[in-house]
């Protein structure tokens, strides 16, 4: 329902201390569902396993090498599998919430003294949070099959991904918001947008192998640059490429961000 | 600990506006506790939302434990305890691991969280089922749940919206219970809403009727009856006296409407009579000396119910929609 809001100029905006002192709490209140269930954590550390393991051959197979920049498939594939997971895992934010929507404990958290955006970050790393298990996991496995492992670059990897996270879990979460009583706008909006982006962005198969147009359009999707920035740092450099990737999630985030405070101050029945 | 002045909410709901509450100013002192009656859609929940910072309000000012709701939000939300009308727990977690977190959303450490969330469990008769997940819980049990989520942070100024809607009898006589406890104990002060009449009549100390987004009385439930409705007398003389007294209880009901019914040679009155059990007796005495004794009384005290159609013109149940 669209309410007339006046006085939202005037409010005081919490600071950096408390929303940063607010995430924590939000963050600790979602991992206890995986905490508290274990045996889905298991689940999820072995799916990238198997795309990884079922993709990364034929990929290799159908492609060939050149397209690769010399790179053998699987340097060049698994960070893309590492983007992939972040974007299926953070996109996912908004569906968790969904039930919390449906019964009384979303409005019961909004009553809190909790900040807004703590609300969505908190909710976005926690969907960003099993990437650091899984991505360091395959990066592991991979080593005996040719993969050259470089641990702080591929760290920063992952904090690079947090950050994009967190703009992708909060408009993930606006979306939730907006499809308030129509779930199935959710997952139509969520799975359209997902997977041009996906394409489009070289995760999958190398955009320098398709046609102009679709490398033109790559360039206007933020996930290119983090796909980019991604294969930079797992093959042990930093450059341009990560610099434009980091870049690329703290303007992913400052927007969801954006668009995810206003969502939840509108969205309020 | 709460004033309003002219506090409004308008929605847009497919480019019709909606003007949900019209301007209430509301006074409540540290302490009281308050039901805002009416029927559904009259506003009730729209004030209470404002009040929490839950809605942003369209117009006017409301300051909710010295703090105001458009400048601080956040510290309004601090300071009060908020129970809505759904149930507050998260459906797969834990009953206790969602108390010692809402402990945490208020700043409480996680020692003083815990010893709460115990503290709770056990008044609340709760104690047994802190590891069960919330799925798993009864209406009852969540609704208990709910009342434990509120009062994690020993709020100084409660609000529940609804509380016992769709709650079987029993429970909502143990929820009321463990509600009076607290305000006991700690002195809470206590907003709620409700659209059930009984309820804002037992369990308030002072009932504001709000209707089409208005406040149409504010009054302790005993004045509200006493003042706009007056208890149903209903009194029977046999029919062939009935004559002698039809003007006595004209003059008596004070321009109020006497119907009559006859039956088996009995002529049955019934009238509204502000503060009718102090002048019935003095009525039957009047009706004797008239040479019409009665033969039967019954004197029914008023509801809240008659307060709103006396007000109104309809009846709390027909809702806001006429």
């Amino acid at each position: 329902m669209a309410t007339h809001g006046t006085a939202a100029g005037t409010r005081q905006k919490p600071g950096l201390g408390r929303v940063l002192h607010d995430t924590r709490y939000v963050f600790w209140r979602e991992m206890l569902l995986p905490l508290r269930d274990p045996f889905s954590l298991v689940f999820s550390l072995l799916q990238p396993l198997v795309f990884l393991g079922l993709f990364g051959p034929l990929l290799g197979a159908a492609v060939g090498a050149p397209a690769f920049g010399g790179q053998s498939t699987l340097q060049w594939f698994l960070p893309g599998v590492v983007v992939m997971i972040a974007l299926f895992g953070t996109s996912m934010t908004g569906s968790n919430l969904q039930y919390e929507l449906m019964t009384g404990s979303y409005e019961r958290i909004l009553a809190t003294p909790l900040s807004r955006s703590s609300l969505m970050i908190g909710r976005a790393l926690k969907e960003w949070a099993p990437l650091v298990v899984q991505g360091l996991l395959i990066a592991l496995v991979c080593i005996p099959f040719g993969f050259v492992f470089y641990p702080l670059h591929v760290l920063f990897g992952l904090v690079i991904l947090g950050i994009f996270g967190i703009g992708l879990g909060a408009l993930s979460y606006a979306l939730a918001l907006v499809s308030q009583n129509k779930e199935w706008i959710f997952w139509g909006v969520q799975q359209t947008l997902l997977f041009p982006l996906m394409i489009l962005s070289g995760i999958m198969l190398p955009i320098e192998a398709g046609p102009a147009w679709m490398q033109t359009a790559s360039l206007f999707n933020p996930l290119t640059y983090l796909v980019n920035a991604e294969r930079e740092l797992f093959a042990g450099s930093v450059g341009t490429d990560t610099l434009l990737g980091l870049l690329a999630a703290s303007v992913t985030a400052a927007v969801g961000l954006a668009v995810g405070v206003k969502a939840i101050s509108r969205n309020i029945r | 600990m709460i004033h309003t002045d002219k506090l409004a909410k308008t929605f847009t709901v497919k480019k019709e506006t909606v003007e949900a509450v019209k301007g209430v100013d509301i006074d409540v002192a540290p302490g009281e506790l308050v039901a805002f009656l009416g029927p559904n859609g009259a506003g009730k929940s729209t004030t209470l939302r404002m009040l929490t910072t839950l809605l942003t309000p369209t117009s006017g000012t409301a300051r909710v434990a010295g703090v105001d709701v458009t400048a601080d939000p956040a510290g309004v939300r601090a300071r009060i305890g908020y129970i809505g009308q759904g149930n507050g727990g998260g459906h797969s977690f834990r009953v206790i691991d969602e108390l010692v977190m809402q402990g945490r959303f208020y700043g409480m450490n996680s020692v003083d969280a815990l010893a709460r969330a115990r503290e709770l469990l056990q008044s609340l008769d709760l104690a047994d089922l802190a590891k069960r997940t919330v799925v798993k819980l009864s209406g009852g049990q969540r609704r208990r749940m709910d009342v434990a989520l509120g009062l994690m942070h020993s709020p100084q100024l409660l609000f529940l919206d609804e509380p016992s809607t769709g709650m079987d009898p029993q429970n909502r006589a143990n929820l009321w219970e463990h509600i009076m406890r607290m305000r006991e104990e700690h002195g809470t002060t206590i907003v709620l809403t409700t659209h059930y009449m009984d309820e804002a009549d037992s369990m308030s100390e002072r009932v504001i009727i709000i209707d089409h987004g208005r406040i149409i009385a504010d009054d302790t439930a005993a004045r509200l009856k006493a003042n706009l409705a007056g208890d149903l007398l209903a009194v029977e003389v046999a029919a062939a006296s009935a004559a002698g007294v039809r003007g006595l209880l004209g003059r008596a009901a004070a321009g109020g409407e006497v119907t009559e019914n006859s039956y088996d040679g009995v002529v049955r009155f019934r009238l509204r009579l502000p503060e009718g059990a102090r002048l019935a007796p003095a009525l039957l005495l009047e009706m004797h000396d008239a040479g019409a004794p009665a033969q039967s009384l019954e004197l029914k005290p008023p509801t809240l119910d008659d307060v709103f159609l006396e007000l109104t013109g309809r009846n709390l149940r027909e809702g806001a929609n006429r």
